[in-house]
């Protein structure tokens, strides 16, 4: 869609016009994200760009939130429950849900559109529903793993957040596990066993490889979704069950430490690293798939 | 004609068809099984339990049974305030409540239908002792014996007949009044012989056994019972004929009826502890919200209350409720046009774009939507401060004057850009994908038959993209009106949704069937609008990155 050479200045100033509001849009989506960033190498304990680091005074700059995020035991313990749950979560809804997808693909599903619902739903609800509901059901399950199977009081609060966080991130499980499965040649599956290959030995030597990039980007979603959940571990959760995004949730809510621009620094790297994989991993599968790339 | 088919093993080929048929439909059920179980159990029993927590309202009847009972003939219009046998019931339901320390909460609970009552049944449960120390005094006074639990038990405790029906009734009772199993071993059955000569005295004291076996883990033999059962026992006296008892301590029940000692007089005696149970007020609230089930928090969440006389609204300076639904649509819907109005020339320019270059500035977009909310919402807390980099900015440009910066945060300006910056990439990403597949001849063709080029957009083009812009609305809304950290940080008290109303009801205010009711709403709200979505755009068309 280049300018023609014949164009008017009309249709100039509307060409490049276009291009600046566009330009300025990107600006709005990005520089929220890229502010953070110097910010949390301040100096000082201030949200704000200070005169010293504006004339880029290197004593204006300073690692000190990152090492406060290292060694304050707060945040410690927030990093720790967030690397304990999420891929505990991600490894129950992974498993669950790839084996629901296979089974959803088969071409003769008895109320699928019904399943279907049912499983995609925990997306389709808002957190601060699915929050309330599991905050009364979840309480009386707790009393009932303490009280009858004599569980830990500790243990039993992680298990009622990752069994939360778990369910939340089944359906994109099963949403990109799924469509992985469309494109899946079941006469492969016909062809191993006629070569004589069990069930088990055709599922993990000839379908998992195929649809392998579906289920690591169904894992990322799934994890992402429990990493940076903070509604239902809220209400979920008790203080020793603390996530990452629960500190920085009541950091910003109550006095707030730069600290918390230091740790989403930090989570803007890793989901750059997320957003990549993801995509390659699309890349990977429709080139698997026959598909040119697009 | 022709034969049945046979399969390879001499079946009909029909029915092993169908076998093969079945055996396939099992293994997919199979396969899906434990995670629908798994979902049904850890998301929709929840879900349904919030459900019906919004209608439940066992409390009530629960804490006060008798009461309820007593109060179920009487008529508000027609009378006065209830007779004195339901000031008689309320004394003994409440004292038990009070001794399991459950009367409180029913003042809570009642409290959100009429205002007041909180209070009224805290101070009313701490002078209950005193009411019965009206009769406890002089019958100890009588016999130091009445002042031994031993007296009691041996009174009460069963010798030939137990009455079975009454402990199972009492521990009924129990159970629901704390809330906790009451099915646990007591020393203790009540004697059939005495239920039936002093039904009251006998009920309350069984009460008390089962209580403080099952829920203080002592032996009711070797502890004294409350002094609510002298009251008990005197009123049981006053009209018993234990002429033919002959059973235990006959002759100490004998002393106490022929003294004819003093019972309180239990309406003048609660009307004296608070004037107003002497109104109907308290009365009448209870007998309205006695039903096991009620419309009680719905009516509250959309700012009605529950009267004698039917549905009541809130006089319109009180009425915050309805206001916050109307907010959150309207703010909602603010948010949504501001993303189509963000959106739809990002997606015209990346359709259009060569493929390469539209890939790397769709990273732009897919960044944000990558990055962690909680990042995303400290950002914009960051930007939009008094002290925070847009005022400075504009300081520094010179537009706004120092001691004169912007307020942006803490009010529905900060919440509608916020959040207009983080659902944007839910807007652009559908709008994209239907405009990827609008052709361009068309808009050649339509220029090469005169139209200009609005003409050609707006007769043409945009017809054609109206479906990306009705997907990608549906989801911003849908989003949005269920949002609740980023109105938290951002919104200050003025810019909160719906959700920060039922997250404070939850945790604060503790009133949890109006945050249900609250929910339910919302959550009927939600549904109806993803089956339009499902109608116009299918779920199954999801896609995620």
């Amino acid at each position: 869609m280049g300018l023609p050479p014949y164009a008017t200045l009309g249709q100039r100033i509307w060409y490049y016009g276009f291009r600046v509001i566009c330009g300025l849009i990107f600006f709005f989506l990005i520089a929220p994200i890229v502010v953070v960033m110097p910010l949390s190498f301040n100096a000082q304990d201030f949200f704000t760009f200070t005169p010293e680091m504006l004339r880029f005074d290197p004593a204006g700059y300073s690692l000190k939130h990152y090492v406060d995020f290292f060694t304050n035991p707060q945040w410690q313990l927030a990093m720790k429950n967030s690397l304990i749950i999420a891929p505990i979560a991600t490894v129950i809804s992974v498993s669950l849900g790839t084996l629901a997808a296979i089974g959803l693909s088969q071409s003769h599903v008895p109320f699928k559109g019904t399943i279907m619902a049912i499983l995609i739903s925990p997306m389709i609800v808002p957190l601060i529903i699915s929050a309330t509901g599991m905050f009364f059901f979840y309480s009386s399950l707790g009393n009932w793993m303490e009280n009858t199977l004599g569980l830990d009081k500790g243990l039993v609060g992680y298990i009622k957040v990752i069994l939360a966080h778990a369910v939340l991130g089944i359906p994109f499980v099963i949403i990109t596990v799924t469509a992985t499965l469309v494109g899946f040649d079941r006469s492969l599956t016909r062809a191993a066993a006629n070569m004589g290959a069990g069930p088990v030995t055709t599922f993990f030597r000839v379908q998992m490889p195929l649809i392998l990039p579906g289920v690591i980007s169904g894992s990322l979603f799934a994890f992402i979704t429990s990493f940076d959940e903070v509604v239902v571990v809220l209400f979920v959760g008790s203080a020793s069950q603390k996530t990452l995004p629960w500190q920085m949730f009541i950091g910003l809510r109550e006095q707030i430490s730069p600290t918390i621009l230091a740790v989403a620094t930090i989570l803007v790297a890793v989901s750059i690293v997320l957003l990549t994989t993801v995509e390659l991993l699309r890349r990977r599968s429709e080139r698997l798939r026959g598909m040119s790339p697009s | 004609m022709a034969e049945t088919m046979l399969a390879a093993d001499g079946t009909p080929l029909k029915r092993s068809l169908s076998r093969a048929l079945r055996r396939q439909k099992l293994r997919a059920l199979g396969l899906i099984a434990p995670l629908l179980f798994f979902v049904l159990i850890t998301f929709i029993v929840p879900i349904a339990s919030m459900l019906f927590r919004s209608v439940e309202n066992e409390i009530v009847s629960n804490t006060l049974p008798y009461t309820v009972e007593a109060l179920a003939e009487w008529d508000a219009d027609q009378s006065d305030i209830p007779s004195e046998a339901t000031f008689q019931a309320m004394f003994f339901d409440m004292f038990l409540a009070a001794e399991a320390k459950r009367h409180t909460r029913l003042g809570t609970r009642l409290n959100y239908e009429t205002t007041g009552l909180s209070s009224l049944f805290r101070q009313s449960g701490r002078q209950l002792g005193d009411v019965a120390d009206i009769s406890y005094e002089p019958l100890t006074g009588l016999d130091k014996a009445w002042d031994d639990g031993e007296t009691w038990y041996t009174l009460m405790n069963a010798r030939d007949a137990t009455d079975t029906a009454l402990m199972a009734e009492q521990r009924k009772r129990i159970a629901k009044l704390t809330d906790k199993e009451a099915s646990g071993t007591v020393n203790f059955a009540p004697d059939a012989e005495v239920a039936a000569l002093l039904p009251l005295a006998a009920r309350e004291y069984t009460a008390w056994a089962i209580y403080v076996a099952t829920q203080d883990g002592r032996d009711p033999a070797a502890r004294d019972p409350w002094e609510a059962m002298a009251p008990a026992l005197l009123i049981d006296l006053k009209t018993a004929d234990i002429s033919g008892y002959s059973g235990p301590i006959a002759d100490m029940l004998r002393a106490a009826q022929d003294t004819d000692l003093p019972v309180a007089d239990f309406t003048a005696a609660f009307t004296e502890m608070d004037e107003d149970w002497g109104t109907k007020v308290p009365w009448e609230t209870i007998q309205t919200n006695s039903s096991k089930y009620t419309s009680g928090y719905f009516l509250n969440a959309v700012d009605a209350r529950k009267t004698a006389e039917g549905v009541a609204w809130q006089p319109d300076n009180k009425q915050i409720l309805i206001k916050l639904f109307g907010r959150t649509i309207w703010m909602s819907v603010l948010i949504m046009f501001s993303c189509i109005a963000l959106g739809y020339p990002i997606a015209w320019l990346l359709a259009n774009l060569p493929r390469r270059k539209a890939n790397l500035l769709l990273i732009l977009v897919l960044l944000p939507f990558w990055t962690s909310l909680l990042v995303r919402t400290s950002a914009w807390k960051v930007m939009l401060q008094q002290q925070g980099v847009i005022n400075d900015v504009l300081v520094w440009i010179g537009l706004v004057a120092d001691d004169n910066r912007l307020i942006i945060i803490n009010n529905q300006f900060g919440t509608i850009i916020s959040m207009t910056h983080i659902l944007l990439p839910f807007m652009i990403l559908p709008m994209y994908s239907v405009m990827q597949t609008i052709q361009p001849t068309y808009l050649r063709a339509a220029k090469s038959l005169g139209a200009t080029n609005w003409t050609a957009f707006w007769r043409v083009y945009f017809p054609q993209s109206i479906p990306g812009i009705g997907a990608g609305s549906i989801l911003v809304f849908i989003l949005s009106i269920g949002y609740y950290i980023t109105p938290e940080i951002v919104g200050g008290t003025k810019g909160v949704f719906i959700s920060n109303r039922i997250a404070y009801n939850i945790s604060s205010s503790l009133n949890w069937g109006l945050a249900a009711a609250l929910g339910s709403i919302l959550l009927a709200a939600v549904l109806v609008l993803y089956w339009a979505y499902d109608k116009i755009v299918g779920i199954d068309n999801v896609k995620l990155g």
